[in-house]
């Protein structure tokens, strides 16, 4: 049962994911994109991660692909067809991949990867939010405040950036 | 562990997603569709992460904290962009990556 689930999900990354970078309608590759960052919260919630799974679809699906979508529609026609870059440039790009792609698939199963033979039995929000704000050992409140910081200044910034000033 | 699916599914899957991405961040022009293809790649990123905590370090959730930091980060990432892509739409009135060559040296 739940290696046709993995299998359905594998099947919607593989065929959205080249969807998304091979697409001319911009537009589309934003929804393709979607259904990507969906189907990669189902694979969060196979492995019981439920808090990740749900913080993956609010801020990638509900989030992110809003922001790409608004943005699209500030910057474009929304029937705009890209226009494909030449057979040159998509060759080497194309080889590129391949070729990092193989290796990355080679050291992968020459590898000896220590499976554990147990279950991640406590991932509740209780817990993850207790190690989030501990100090002690396996806590984690200086990374979460460094990422705190730098999503303040990275708001004070956009809006700086995109800020209309009245002299130009 | 989950039943009929081992680690290396998950890291094949993953794999094919970062190696999609980034064959679209080398290929497109767009600056939004390569923004795009940057999500597909940090998001393979989190895929790797969350499976080997998942399977190899159980007793602990390293892997699933350092995916949540890579989220925050990439939503920063992605409102910076966006601002400084609405920006330059304005001043080139396109957002062709090789028309915006004001710093090109």
């Amino acid at each position: 049962m739940e290696t046709i689930f993995f299998y359905i999900l594998a099947l919607v990354i593989i065929v959205f994911s080249t969807l998304t970078v091979s697409t001319n309608n911009i537009l589309r590759a934003a929804v393709y994109l979607l259904f990507v960052l969906g189907a990669t919260s189902g694979l969060y919630f196979m492995m019981n991660f439920n808090f990740l799974a749900a913080v993956q679809l609010t801020v990638y699906a509900g989030g992110i692909v809003v922001l790409i979508i608004f943005s699209i529609l500030l910057t474009h026609q929304i029937n705009t067809i890209l226009e494909s870059s030449d057979l040159k440039k998509r060759i080497i790009s194309g080889a590129i991949s391949i070729i990092s792609g193989s290796v990355f698939i080679w050291a992968l199963f020459t590898y000896n990867f220590k499976i554990s033979d147990k279950n991640i039995d406590d991932t509740s929000v209780k817990t993850i939010g207790t190690q989030l704000m501990s100090y002690v050992e396996n806590g984690y409140v200086l990374p979460f405040e460094v990422i705190s910081v730098l999503l303040l200044a990275c708001m004070i910034a956009a809006i700086i950036i995109a800020k209309k000033f009245s002299h130009d | 562990m989950i039943e009929g699916v081992t680690l290396h599914h998950f890291l094949v899957i993953s794999g094919i997603m970062f190696f999609l991405g980034m064959y679209g961040f080398l290929n497109r022009k767009n600056m939004i569709t390569m923004l795009m293809s940057l999500e597909l790649m940090l998001n393979a990123v989190n895929i790797n992460f969350a499976s080997i905590n998942a399977y190899m370090h159980t007793d602990l959730l390293q892997g699933h904290f350092f995916a949540l930091f890579i989220i925050g980060v990439a939503a920063a990432e992605a409102a910076l962009a966006i601002a400084i892509i609405v920006l330059l739409y304005r001043k080139f009135n396109s957002i062709n990556i090789e028309k915006s060559n004001t710093m090109k040296f």
